[in-house]
This record gives C-alpha cells, sequence and structure tokens, in this order.
C-alpha cells in the first residue's frame, strides 16, 4: 500500500509500473486520475489551490484502503493526492488497485475515489475571473459515497 | 480542561486565525461550538448552523454530542472538497 500527500506531480505509468514490478499474481490494475479543469460552476478557473489537515489526512486515507481491503481481495492499492497550487489540466489524484482480477479491481477504485470525496480532509479554492471562491461540497459526491453502503 | 483547536479552509480565513490552545469549561463538541460562536461576528455567523461544518477529534470525524478528552486536537472545517 502506498499513500501519499504530495506537491510534486507523478506519473501514471511509472505508478503503475512500481506496482507490478517483480510480481506475476495480478491480473488486472485499474487506475483513476482526476485533473484540475479550466471550468467550474460555469466560470474560467485559472488556478486552484488544495489545503489539507496533516496527519489526518493521510489517516483517513489509510482509512479508505483499509476499508477497501476488508471488502474485496486486492493486491496493492496507490493513492496519491496533490496539494499547493495547481494549474488546469495538472493532475490532482491517482488511486491505482491491483487485484486478480477486473471485477475487484474496478470497485475498489471507484470505492476509494468516491470515499476520498467526502472523507478525505482536503480543501479546493478557485481563482477566477471573479476572484477567489472557496469550493463547496456537492450533495452529488455524498449520493456517490452513500450508494456502497 | 485544555483543547488544542485548528481551523481549515474558509473557516482558517474567516476567523483570521490557523490555531489557538483553550482552556474550556464544556464537555462536548457542541459546547465548544457554543462557546466560539459566543464569540459573536465571524464566529457566530460560521457556527450557528446555517452552513455546513465537521467537527474532528483527535483527527476522527466526530459527531457534536461526542464528549471531548482532555488535551484533544479538535479541528473545525467546512465539508471536504479534494479529489
Amino acid at each position: 500500500m502506498k499513500i501519499r500527500v504530495q506537491s510534486e506531480t507523478f506519473d501514471l505509468g511509472a505508478e503503475v509500473d512500481a506496482m507490478r514490478a517483480g510480481r506475476t499474481d495480478i491480473g488486472a490494475i485499474a487506475s483513476f486520475v482526476g485533473l484540475a479543469r479550466d471550468l467550474n460552476e460555469g466560470s474560467g478557473v485559472a488556478a486552484m489551490t488544495l489545503e489539507h489537515y496533516p496527519g489526518m489526512t493521510e489517516k483517513a486515507l489509510a482509512a479508505l484502503v483499509d476499508e477497501a481491503n476488508s471488502r474485496w481481495t486486492l493486491l496493492d492499492v496507490s493513492v496519491i493526492h496533490r496539494v499547493g497550487r495547481l494549474l488546469p489540466g495538472d493532475p490532482i489524484v491517482l488511486v491505482a488497485v491491483a487485484g486478480s482480477h477486473r471485477g475487484e479491481a474496478f470497485a475498489a477504485c471507484e470505492f476509494i475515489m468516491d470515499f476520498l470525496k467526502t472523507r478525505a480532509p482536503f480543501w479546493k479554492k478557485e481563482e477566477t475571473s471573479d476572484g477567489e471562491r472557496w469550493v463547496e461540497a456537492r450533495a452529488s459526491d455524498d449520493a456517490a459515497a452513500e450508494r456502497w453502503r | 480542561m485544555k483543547l488544542h483547536v485548528l481551523y481549515f479552509a474558509r473557516l482558517r480565513e474567516r476567523f483570521g486565525l490557523a490555531e489557538e490552545t483553550l482552556e474550556f469549561d464544556g464537555t462536548t463538541a457542541a459546547d465548544l461550538v457554543a462557546y466560539l460562536q459566543a464569540r459573536g461576528g465571524v464566529w457566530a455567523e460560521e457556527l450557528d448552523g446555517s452552513r455546513a461544518f465537521r467537527v474532528a477529534v483527535n483527527q476522527d470525524i466526530v459527531r457534536l454530542d461526542a464528549v471531548l478528552p482532555e488535551h484533544a486536537e479538535v479541528a473545525i472545517f467546512p465539508p471536504v472538497t479534494g479529489g
């Protein structure tokens, strides 16, 4: 398991290669990469800054991965989330899940992302043409997490 | 009891404060919120229940009826928006 909160970027290919290096038991790796967009709520977004709660954030991400491991038989999980100032097109978050078969890899990847959105203490502030604004939490994210109950 | 209280994101900016140490007489997270709300101004605006916020004690999200342990690290922040 790898959990990292970092300001530097990441490389999906390198992370997947590291996950499968030296192993022949992995049959499937599902991955998700979230990107910073140039548009949100109808306004152009020039940049965003991600804040987190050092200590609690890493703990909350580890708890999500533990919960995924208790629901599915997984061979490895990586979660990387960036903090600091990001520009449109920059990668924000990576979740990669290795399993014996695709079913558990797909499901656990989506599960971890859905709960990361509602439980991991990160906050986005956008720089728009109308000034800076904190992004508000969405009801649709709560609904996405709720369906796993 | 003595508490270390942290504020994040919009709340940190509005309160103009990232953290403080408090000597506090109450028992629960709700008591702490009421104590902070009584400061008035932005504290009342953000914590009177009209805007959503979350409370974590020793880095776990809790309900407002949670009892605060001595020397707890309490964090108050808006609903999260990562990912």
